[in-house]
């Protein structure tokens, strides 16, 4: 990789090292008639190694358009208004070399995507070719991303498909002769068929049945701890993050509001809208009293409300929300809050590995 | 389910099937039951609401459209206040249509583009002849509107694509409550809205219950979903009711394996309960074709015997109002008694 194209950070010391990928005051903006439409407006992010990172919110929030945007798969009239997204190799124990991925040329992320970030897209079973047998779709895949030979890559093929449970024989069918759950996990064997260090999952079983999606989820989770590797899992579906994540973000707006170990968030919500949400999502066998869910409606993003922009919805509104936007601050260790009801001395400083965990 | 000559019972369904044939390359004639000898009856007093609970492919839109009449069963009878539904003339079609109103999954599915969202209302009231004059009609799209948790100026005057999916489902409840039903009949109403603003439909449906005396058939796939609306559940699985009872009689003490395995798969919003148990799902497609004698389920249920795949399980009685249709109770419950049909 050219020099100039990488932002070379040698990081010393152990835990950083353990930062898979920052991203940074990121903006990616769609140009309209109307003007811009802020989809994601300044998230601040950290992904650590080998966690599954739950990345929740309602349609419209941003979700896929940050998970696609540090891709760098933006696509017109979608651009990168401003931030970064820097992904950090492990070149030794204590080493790892970052690039920020959003400003690299596009022959260079060709070849950081499927090796090292693979992305299994939402409504995955309709992405695969219908025309195509799945053995040249997964195949395809392995060769433009790598130079293995023939054989290897037929053997890491079928060694893939037997790690999500499908029979050899399916690497002869067509995508009409399996079920949705069946081509889920094609998708998912392609995406981990060249051993990448990082996943994202964009609503993978989000139109499968419950039985489906059980087995879907733990082969995924499966994968990831045996191969070491780090899920970004983006659903709107909290129950799915309850069963799925070690750290969670919540987005709203184009913004994260909420980032924290899962077992906090749901024990102990911080952020009014993950309150909300929270209350809003009823549990078998649980009191079955009235659940408010959050009234109004998600703001455009053409025009985001003023200060903080869940303030026209928010239950615990106060004259400061309505002036300035609360910046993402770390309240309790591990726990960051981007709201005016925690006002605290600890200022953006990036919580390290230790506290985290 | 209960006396069927019961001058409560709003529509009743007994013993509906519905048999597709399947185009295959050969020269075979393949049929499979979209929906299997299903009965179900929605009463009118008390109004409460029945959830039918499915996976996807297991017949539940189909049956939604049996019982609006939009599909005609192949077996089986459709009753309107004890008249078939597909012999009514046209003052009981009229009455049929106004008392049985549906509520569709794809909140902007329904609405034209071109037309303002107020017109569904306008012309539901033009057409039943709701209003004398211009300004009763408003007021009644106001009410209904407001029995809705809208408020009407948010909503009259805009286009579909102006309103959010869950403001979209809801102008769609107020268009059913205009015409005061007895039935509403709801096939995965909130599966494509927001899971913030699912509860206020929910709600919505339920005040019309409490408020309305208006009796529902929630159509859902989550479980969670019909848990929070009460009242009586079916489990449907590839077009048979595999069990039936009140909701909590079926969460206490699941008696099908296949009711049983939906619990277990369903993920819960608390991460300290994670699952144990691996899934020993085996996931397979639905058997094409359409074979009487045996349980639907036994390809993939865990406890299959021999008998599952050469008789067709009856009802077993659980409990007072519990039945689950699995072999595996043949020894501790007695089998239902099925009322015998009216000719």
């Amino acid at each position: 990789m050219s020099a100039q194209a990488m932002t070379q950070t040698k990081r010393q010391g152990t835990g950083d090292v353990q930062t898979l990928m920052e991203i940074k005051d990121l903006r990616i903006w769609y140009r309209t008639t109307r003007g811009n439409a802020k989809a994601v407006d300044g998230v601040d992010l950290i992904i650590q190694r080998n966690e599954v990172f739950g990345l929740a919110g309602e349609s419209g929030c941003g979700k896929t358009t940050l998970a696609r945007g540090i891709l760098g798969l933006t696509k017109l009239p979608g651009y990168v208004e401003s931030g970064e997204a820097i992904y950090y190799r492990r070149i030794s124990d204590s080493t790892s070399v970052g690039s920020d991925l959003l400003t690299m040329p596009a022959r260079e992320i060709r070849q950081m995507r499927w090796r090292h970030i693979a992305y299994i897209p939402q409504g995955a079973m309709n992405v695969l070719s219908p025309v195509t047998r799945i053995e040249k779709q997964i195949l395809d895949a392995i060769y433009e991303h790598s130079d293995m030979s023939k054989e290897a890559a037929r053997a890491r093929m079928f060694e893939c498909l037997e790690m999500v449970g499908l029979e050899p024989t399916v690497a002869r069918m067509y995508p009409h002769e399996l079920s949705g759950g069946m081509k889920q996990r094609v998708t998912i064997a392609a995406a981990v068929s060249l051993k990448p260090g990082l996943i994202i999952a964009d609503e993978p079983t989000t139109a499968l049945d419950v039985n489906v999606q059980q087995v879907i989820l733990q082969e995924l989770k499966d994968i990831a701890k045996s191969m070491e590797l780090t899920l970004i899992y983006v659903t709107h579906d909290m129950a799915v993050h309850a069963e799925m994540a070690d750290r969670m973000g919540i987005m709203y707006s184009g913004v994260m509001v909420e980032v924290s170990p899962v077992i906090e968030t749901f024990k102990e919500p911080l952020h009014p809208y993950t309150q909300g949400l929270l209350s809003s999502i009823p549990a078998i066998g649980g009191d079955r009293s009235r659940m408010m869910g959050i009234p109004g409606n998600a703001p455009s993003p053409l025009d985001w409300p003023s200060g903080c922009r869940f303030h026209p919805r928010c239950p615990k509104v106060m004259e400061i929300c309505r002036e300035q936007h609360p910046p993402l601050l770390e309240v309790t260790p591990g726990r960051l809050v981007a709201c005016h009801l925690y006002p605290t001395p600890i200022s953006g400083a990036a919580p390290t590995f230790e506290e985290l965990k | 389910m209960t006396n069927p000559q019961d001058n409560t019972t709003v529509l009743d369904i007994q013993n509906v099937s519905k048999i597709y044939h399947v185009p295959t390359p050969g020269l075979e004639r393949v049929y499979i039951a979209a929906v299997d000898q299903v009965s179900l009856a929605l009463h009118e007093k008390p109004a409460r609401i029945v959830s039918l609970v499915g996976e996807s492919g297991s017949g539940k839109t189909t049956l939604a459209r049996i019982m609006l009449g939009l599909t005609p069963p192949t077996h089986g009878e459709v009753l309107y206040r004890g008249k078939q539904v597909s012999e009514l003339a046209k003052d009981g079609w009229w009455d049929f249509r106004r008392n049985v109103q549906p509520i569709f999954q794809d909140p902007f599915g329904i609405y034209n583009p071109f037309y303002r969202v107020d017109r569904a209302l306008d012309m539901t009231i033009k057409n039943f002849n709701l209003a004398a004059s211009k300004d009763e009609a408003f007021s009644l799209k106001a009410e209904a509107l407001r029995a809705v948790d809208l408020r009407p100026e948010d909503v009259i005057g805009r286009y579909p694509h102006q309103l959010s999916g869950g403001q979209c489902q809801r102008v769609m409840l107020a268009r059913t409550l205009l015409l005061r039903p007895k039935i509403i009949i709801a096939d995965e109403p909130v599966s494509m809205i927001d899971v913030a603003v699912r509860m206020l439909f929910l709600n919505t449906l339920l005040d019309f219950r409490d408020k309305y005396n208006i009796s529902s058939l929630m159509i859902t796939h989550d479980l969670a979903t019909a848990y929070y609306m009460g009242g009586p559940m079916l489990v449907l699985c590839f077009g048979r009711v595999v069990e039936s009872g009140d909701i909590e009689q079926l969460l206490n003490k699941p008696s099908h394996p296949y009711t049983q395995q939906l619990l277990a798969a369903i993920p819960s919003p608390d991460p300290t309960k994670r699952w144990e148990e691996r899934a020993n799902v085996k996931i397979t497609d639905r058997p094409l074709t359409h074979e009487g004698n045996k349980c639907v389920y036994v390809q993939r249920c865990p406890h299959a015997m021999s008998i599952c795949s050469t008789k067709r399980p009856p009802q077993f009685m659980i409990e007072e109002g519990h039945y689950a249709t699995c072999f595996l109770h043949q020894d501790h419950h007695p089998v239902r008694e099925v009322a015998p049909r009216k000719s």
